[in-house]
This record gives C-alpha cells, structure tokens and sequence, in this order.
C-alpha cells in the first residue's frame, strides 16, 4: 500500500472544504470576527487627538512660565486640567489617568536659559496612546519655542535662530519603547488568526470522536499526515480572506501603511498560518472532546495575548516572559510583521523570526503527527 | 481444513477497558466465503471483537492473521481489504450520500471511483436522492448507505456489525440474498446480529457472553448443542401457568410465542411432566415441539443478566 497517496489527501480536503462551507455558523465567525475585532480596535487608534487631559507642574511665575502657559491654553492639542507646585499631584494624576501629560517646567528655568545652560522641559506622557504622545513632543517644543520669541526677545534675541536654547525631555510611561498605534493592526491580525485558526483545526479530530465519524476513518487505509494536511489546509484559505479582509480595511480606514514587500509578507503570513494550523491540530490530537478541546485552546491563547508583545511591551516584560514568548508563534508573526509592513523590513531583517517560526512549526507538526491515534484506543 | 482457508483466524483476543474485560480470550475461525453469525446479549463484547479484528483496537493479549496479514503488526494491509459496518452510523452527516460514497471510495484510492459511486447509488435506487444529506435520511436509509459505503472498495472481509438494525423485511431479505450473492463469490462476512431470521441464514454462528465465546458450531448443530427441549402449551389460560413455571428449577424458560406458551427445559422426562401437570391445572393442551434457533438462544441468554446490566456479575 502506498505510504501517501494525494487521492486520499484530496479527498479529505474536499471533505473538509465541504464540511467547512455548510458549517454556516463558522464560516460566518471566521469571517465577522477579524471586521468586527478591525472596527472596535481600528476606532480606539486615536489618528487625530486633540484636547488632550495636561497637567502642568511649575514652582515660579516668570515671564516664560506665563507666557508658555498662554500657548498651552491657546493650542487645540492641550487641554490644561491643572497646574500644580507639587511634584507629587503631577504624577498621581497622570498614573490615575485624569491627565495624559505631565509637563514639568523646572525652577530656575528662566534663569538658567538667560545663562544659555540649556534647561530642560520634562514632557511625561501616558504613552499607551503612541501617536498622541509622539504628537506632544512637537507641541510642546513650538508652544515653548513661540513663547520665547514673542516675550523674551530683549537678551534671549541671539538665541532665536538655530538650535532652541531648552530641550524637551520626553519620558515615555507605560510604553517605553513608544510603539505607535499602527501597531494595533498586525496585533490584531496575529491574535485574531490564532484565536480562530487554532481552535478551528482543534476540535479537528473530537469532532469526528463525538459523531462517531473516526471510526470510519480509521477503518480506511488512510495515513495519519493525509488526514493532518486534508484537515488543515482548508483553513488556509480562511485564513488568507482574514488576512486580505484586515489589510485592506485597515489601508482604506485608517490609513495603516503598508511599506514592505508584499511576497515577504504573504511568506511570513502563510508560514503563520500553518503554524497555527498545526497548533490546533495538534491539540485536536489530544483532546478527548470539543470542550477539552477549546479549554486547551483557551489555554494557549491566553499567554499568546499576554506575552507575545501584543498586550504588553515584549522588552518590557521579565525574562521568564520572554523566554514563553518566544516558544509563541504569535510573537515572531507579530515582529515580522511590524517590521515588513511599518518598517519596510527585508528579508534580511525578518529573518531571525522567520527560521524560529518555521521550527516552531517543524516541531507541532511532527509532534502532531506521533500523537495522531491510529486506533479508537 | 488448513488454516490458509481461514481468513479469521485469531487465537486469544483479550480487550480490558479498566477493569472491565470486554473480550476474554476469544478465539475466531472463519473460513472463507462463509458467513458467520456473530450472537451475544448486549454488552457482550461484539463490538469490541469486531474492532479487534479489524485493527481499530489493539489487542491486550491475543494473536493471529486476517485475511493472511498478522493482526496487529499488519492491521493497514487488513484494512484495505475489509469493510467495516459501523454499529452507530458513522458516516457524515452534513454531506451528501454522493459525497460520503465518493469521500470513502477516494480513500480507497479507487481508479474508478466515479463510476462506483455512481453503480452504488444505482444499486441503492438512491440516484435520484444522491445530493440529499446524509443526516436527513431514515434510519433504515442509513443503514443501507453505510452498507453500500463500506462495500465500496469490493472487500475480501466484510465484518456487519447489527447491519440490519431499523431495516424494514424487504430491505433485509435483499441485503441477505446480496451477502449470499457475495459469499457464493469468496466474500467472508462476520455479521453480528440480534435477530433470529438472520441467524438461521448463517452458516455458522458464534455466540459470545460477558467477553467469552460460550459457544461456536454450524448453525444446524446448535440446537442439539444447547441441549433444549420444548413443550407448547395451547388453551385459553395459558397465562396464568406461565409465572409458576418460570420459577419452576426444571424450567430454563418459559415464554410466549404468540398465543400459546412454551416451557423450555433441558431434560426431556422432567419438560414432559412439568408442561402436562400444567396443562391439565389449566384445561391446556401440551405437545412436544422442536426446540428450535430462537428457543437455543433464549435459553442462552437466559442462563445470565443481561450484560450491560449495572452491577452485573462477572
Ligand atoms: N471504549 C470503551 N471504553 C470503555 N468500555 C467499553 C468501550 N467499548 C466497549 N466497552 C464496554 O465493553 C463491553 C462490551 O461492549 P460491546 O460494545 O463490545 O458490546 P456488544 O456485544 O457490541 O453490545 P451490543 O449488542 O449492545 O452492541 C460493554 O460493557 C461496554 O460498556
Ligand atoms: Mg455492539
């Protein structure tokens, strides 16, 4: 007896394809659940922010600290919900979330700009918005800028041209790295194709256990990577409408750009497509119910949120964490495709994600297939 | 007979779930193109045996050969040339009948695939229906479908298990005559069954309880092995004689067989008496008759509890 036989293959594909398409209710969630996740997220990415909560720190009234102030007020960015002298009440407020910035205009600022020391404006921002506070910075500096020219112009006049004579000093809180929002998209098309590619193919093999269907297919010559292959790969193409569904929305309504080179990025898709697959499917071989099956799946999905990058900085995060999310598909998918899309990556520089993502996938699907039983045992 | 002729030949096929021996060393051998019947109350182990022998369980204890291929190391080879009736339908529901036969014959990795699917339907009269699914059928539908499934791929073995349960007379007179067309041809066929008329249409029969085969012998012998003999009781208050004799010790049962009553026993002299001493208390008549198939298996099945009975001794 042949040892593969692409008849046998096809015709579990064809099954599964079959099956796939009548399963109404599915097919329907595979499909509405990347729209629907796309339009909650894509709403949050805030493109145009405008009157953003502030708070602003300062001990002394000079001339500047008035005039600075005025600009804050005047300006559409800001909204100055407090000014405060005590360092304490600053940063209580931007932690509690009433404030998005802290500005923080140390003493002796004027005197030491007279000096040409250069002082520091301490811009802290609530970073968990990205684009609002990378928009700040600039705010802030033509704000500081235009006071300074319209009141200082006696002795500060020679420091107007060139270099400002203050430096912004940003610190980031809650987001270090100061990922943009732009981030939210490949994110959310990681999370969203393992949530429902996974659990997909993991009730692959318990759902022909509950109907009784295995016994069928067991009883025929089929071999163990036909049935894995003919179940899977089906939900490819899911997978790929999924993907074609958040790009395009994500391109037409929120302007999400798409610098790298598409080829890369259906390689490092389809590679990530599988891997779930084979995740799943590996699931399925050890889940003795559907139930068990999704409560495994939940199982998997948990840490792929909370440690892959997507929730929480990956940098960030202690080194147990990263070592979890590393073994994660969802966190290489996640860099690469950070990368390819908002950073034009190349090959060359998704690499180091590529050949773990691919072994990762070496790994499940030869796992899956030891497991595989080839009796109702 | 050599044991080249035997396409079952399995000695000491033992299967434990847990604590529950499910087959206890049974031995199985069957010559080709024969049809063996396959009897046992519920929860007896058929099931279990049958998977045994197509490879779908593996076997605590036990060994031997299927259609020539060692049963446990070689059980791929047996199952492309057997086909397996599923007790429970196990065909999918949400396809089509076109779609199941063709899905199964493709696994077979058929040539002709098409055109089996298509003499199959034919065969079925179920042309015309072919892209209904398989989920919308009766039940006597589907039995016949799966029939058809698992003949398919012209299989050497054929291991039915209940293949006729829910189907109307007309359907199962054809089904018989068709295993009977096969075995003329060389096809073996296993069949387990619950019902008396198709016991008869076997050549053999073996008869398993609580895991253990109890009895294995050409259908025409089983009678006289079992050892019964009956007594018929005709009158209008046959009823009211039934309940004493049941608890009677020389009575193995006693039951109706439509209006008349049949006191069954194993010896000859005390059935006599007993069915007589009867009749006369309730103005019967009493004669001799044959104890036949069903008397032998009632009697069988009688000695025990049912097997699936919770708590049931072993
Ligand atoms: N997978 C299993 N796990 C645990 N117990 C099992 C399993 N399969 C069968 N059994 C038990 O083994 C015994 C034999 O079951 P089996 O299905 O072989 O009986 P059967 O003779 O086919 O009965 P029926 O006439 O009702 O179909 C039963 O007690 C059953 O509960
Ligand atoms: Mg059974």
């Amino acid at each position: 007896m042949k040892a593969f036989s692409w008849t046998r293959l096809k015709a579990v594909f064809l099954k599964e394809f079959v099956q796939m398409r009548r399963d109404r209710l599915t097919f329907a969630m595979m499909i509405g659940i990347p729209v629907l996740q796309l339009f909650l997220f894509g709403y949050a990415i805030n493109t145009d922010p405008r009157r953003l909560p502030t708070v602003v720190e300062m001990r002394e009234t000079g001339v500047f600290e008035r005039s600075f102030l005025a600009g804050l007020k005047n300006s559409t960015f800001f909204e100055i919900v407090a000014t405060t002298t005590r360092a304490e009440e600053g940063d209580a407020m931007l932690r509690g979330g009433e404030a998005a910035f802290l500005i923080v205009i140390p003493e002796g600022f004027e005197r030491r700009l007279v000096r040409g020391e250069r002082p520091q404006i301490l811009l802290a921002a609530d970073a968990s918005d990205p684009v609002a506070s990378g928009g700040a910075v600039n705010a802030v500096q033509q704000i500081a800028e235009r006071a300074l020219a319209r009141d200082m112009a006696g002795p500060l006049a020679r420091l107007a041209p060139g270099a400002p004579p203050f430096e912004v000093v940003v610190h980031r809180r809650y987001n270090p790295a100061g990922e943009t929002a732009y981030n939210i998209v490949p994110g959310l098309l990681g999370v969203i194709l393992t949530m429902t590619l996974v659990l997909i193919t993991s009730i692959a093999l318990a759902r022909e256990g509950e109907r009784g269907t295995l016994e069928t297919l067991l009883a025929t010559p089929v071999r163990p990577v036909e049935v894995m292959l003919g179940k899977t790969t089906p939900y490819i193409l899911v997978g790929a409408v999924q993907v074609l569904i958040v790009v395009a929305l994500a391109r037409w309504l929120f302007d999400v750009p798409f610098l790298g080179s598409p080829l890369l990025f259906t390689i490092a898709i389809t590679l990530f497509l599988f891997t779930n697959l084979m995740l799943g499917y590996l699931i399925s071989t050890i889940a003795r119910s559907q139930m068990q099956a999704m409560q495994m799946t939940f199982f998997i999905f948990l840490p792929s949120i909370l440690l892959s990058g997507f929730m929480f900085p990956f940098s960030a995060m202690p080194g147990w964490a990263q070592a979890i999310g590393e073994a994660l598909p969802l966190t290489h998918f996640l860099r690469m495709v950070r990368e390819i899309m908002l950073k034009g990556a190349g090959i060359g520089d998704v690499w180091n994600d590529l050949a773990p993502l691919a072994l990762i996938l070496a790994v499940l699907s030869t796992l899956a297939l030891l497991r595989y039983r080839r009796t109702l045992d | 007979m050599t044991s080249d002729d035997l396409v079952i030949d399995v000695r000491g096929l033992t299967k434990s779930f847990g604590a529950l021996t499910a087959v206890d060393h049974v031995d199985l051998a069957v010559p080709r193109g024969a049809i063996y019947g396959f009897l046992g109350p519920n929860g007896s182990g058929k099931t279990t045996t049958i998977r045994l022998v197509c490879g779908l369980l593996r076997p605590d204890a036990g060994e031997g050969r299927v259609l020539g291929f060692d049963v446990i190391r070689e059980s791929e080879e047996i199952k492309v040339r057997v086909g397996y009736m599923t007790q429970r339908f196990s065909l999918y529901e949400d396809l089509s009948i076109r779609e199941n036969l063709a899905f199964i014959a493709r696994l077979y990795d058929l040539d002709d695939a098409d055109a089996r699917v298509a003499a199959a339907l034919d065969d079925l009269g179920l042309s015309a229906r072919a892209d209904q699914l398989a989920g919308k059928l009766s039940g006597g539908w589907k039995q016949r479908l799966a029939l058809a499934a698992c003949m398919i791929h012209d299989p050497e073995l054929l291991l039915l298990d209940e293949p006729t349960a829910g189907v109307d007379p007309k359907a199962r007179r054809e089904f018989w005559d068709q295993i009977r067309r096969f075995a003329d041809r060389g096809v073996t066929t296993l069949v387990s069954t619950h019902y008396m008329d198709e016991a008869v249409q076997c050549d053999s029969i073996a008869y398993i309880a609580y895991g253990k085969k109890i009895l294995d012998a050409p259908t025409a012998q089983i009678p006289d092995k079992v050892g019964l003999h009956a007594y018929r009781l005709r009158g209008a208050r046959v009823a009211e004689a039934q309940a004493a004799l049941e608890r009677d010790p020389g009575v193995v049962f006693a039951t109706r067989f439509g209006a008349d009553l049949h006191v069954v026993g194993k010896d000859e002299a005390a059935i006599a008496r007993l069915a007589k001493a009867a009749a006369e208390r309730i103005g019967a008549t009493a004669e001799p008759v044959d104890a036949g198939l069903e008397e032998a298996f009632i009697g069988l099945m009688s000695g025990a509890a049912d097997n699936a009975a919770p708590g049931a001794p072993r």
